[in-house]
């Protein structure tokens, strides 16, 4: 097994529960095979969202693939969604061993 | 205690106090999921078992009136709300929650009956599976009209098929028919064994799902500030309305006393678990913060503290 390090893009998104089935599909749609999901409570500018009702509830996604497909991705998601979900994405540089499993 | 205020309220209130004096009082988001899991089980194994005891067809009828009932709702409810001042997505948004039904509102009418011992259709759960879903179609239907309208829609198409699994294959439609058919599969000396878990601790349990929603519903008193007073007369207003209109149509199918204080119930109960959800699938521009402050901060303990109560004593006059 290689130790030799490989750059990607880690990108981020938080958004509201009821979008999870659509941003998977967006992920699979661009290729991308690495994700984690978890359920989060925050801010965002629209309001709080504490979680305390299923209507309420927040995921993040960590995405990690090619700096393209990160922004491919972010595109999509921004065109579809943004404009009537509260959605923030934010991207880390990040390097992985095994490169091509991303 | 007044013979008419049930216990449960009282963890209602508790629920709405905690959250009002700030307490850190929190369930766990794994226990509300169980407890939401076992009454809507526990609610469809017990009209399953009754559905055990009849023929079907009979039944027919009944299922016909509350899925054109629920279906209605929002035809009624929409101009309505837009009378009171409402945009029209946001209107139309509401009234789907209107259309559709809180089972919780429903357990605590069925309590109240049987303890009030008025007789009952006792496959009444089955209502509640029927007319969850059409009232709420019907209203987002009318919500993505009012978009295409006002021309504020983007993607104007109904992803029907993402709606259909919201709505039709969603948890509480599933539980509910699964328990439906599993209590008419299994009949009485099925159940027998699962009987201590499924039917005896009920109450307790409902309570104890009471006080959750409590803290949630004390959660919406600072969004009812935001939406002003139009608000909370319109959601103590409706549920008296609608609940003549499914009084009527219990009348109309001749249903027992205590069956028609569980339609009028049904009828005047709106949906704060699965209205918000399929209303962000499938209009996200509706406003559901306002609905779900309607919803649950107002109509839920309206119909807990006054609706019920009031249906009760009224359902005899509906009775041939």
């Amino acid at each position: 097994m290689s130790n030799k390090h490989h750059p990607k893009t880690k990108l981020t998104l938080v958004a509201e529960a009821a979008l999870e089935p659509r941003l998977l599909a967006e992920l699979k749609r661009h290729q991308a095979h690495v994700w984690t999901i978890c359920e989060v409570r925050g801010a965002f500018p629209e309001g709080e969202r504490d979680g305390d009702w299923e209507a309420n509830r927040t995921i993040e996604i960590k995405v990690i693939c090619e700096p393209t497909v990160a922004d491919a991705i972010a595109d999509a998601v921004l065109a579809k969604y943004a404009a009537d979900y509260s959605v923030v994405m934010y991207f880390s540089d990040v390097s992985v061993l095994r490169g091509e499993r991303y | 205690m007044p013979a008419m205020l049930d216990v449960v309220v009282l963890f209602f209130a508790l629920g709405v106090f905690a959250r009002v004096v700030k307490s850190d009082l929190r369930l766990p988001e794994a226990l509300y999921e169980t407890l939401t899991i076992y009454l809507l089980l526990a609610i469809g194994l017990k009209g399953g078992l009754e559905l055990s005891r009849q023929p079907l067809m009979d039944l027919l009828p009944q299922v016909l009136a509350v899925v054109i009932l629920g279906a209605l709702v929002p035809l009624v409810v929409t101009p309505l709300l837009r009378l009171a001042g409402l945009k029209p997505v946001d209107a139309a948004g509401l009234a789907a929650h209107y259309g559709s039904v809180s089972v919780v509102t429903f357990a605590v009418a069925l309590t109240a009956v049987q303890q009030a011992g008025l007789p009952y259709e006792s496959h009444a759960a089955l209502w509640v599976a029927v007319m969850e879903a059409p009232g709420l179609v019907v209203g987002i239907v009318l919500a993505r009209l009012a978009l295409k309208r006002a021309d504020a829609g983007g993607d104007s198409r109904i992803r029907w098929d993402l709606l259909a699994h919201e709505v039709l294959l969603g948890k509480s439609v599933l539980l509910l028919m699964g328990g439906l058919l599993i209590g008419a599969v299994a009949g009485d000396a099925g159940m027998a064994p699962i009987k201590a878990v499924f039917i005896d601790p009920f109450k307790g349990v409902l309570a104890l799902f009471l006080l959750e929603l409590g803290l949630v519903a004390g959660g919406q008193l600072g969004a009812l500030k935001r939406h002003g007073i139009k608000l909370v007369l319109v959601g103590c207003a409706l549920p008296p309305l609608l609940a003549l209109a499914g009084a009527t149509t219990g009348m109309l199918l001749g249903l027992q006393v205590g069956g028609v204080a569980l339609l009028a119930t049904l009828a005047a109960s709106a949906s704060y678990i699965a209205a918000p959800a399929a209303l962000r699938v499938a209009v996200p521009q509706a406003n559901t913060g306002l609905a779900i402050a309607c919803a649950l901060g107002v109509t839920f303990p309206f119909n807990l503290l006054l609706g019920i109560p009031l249906y009760l004593h009224l359902a005899p006059y509906f009775t041939q």
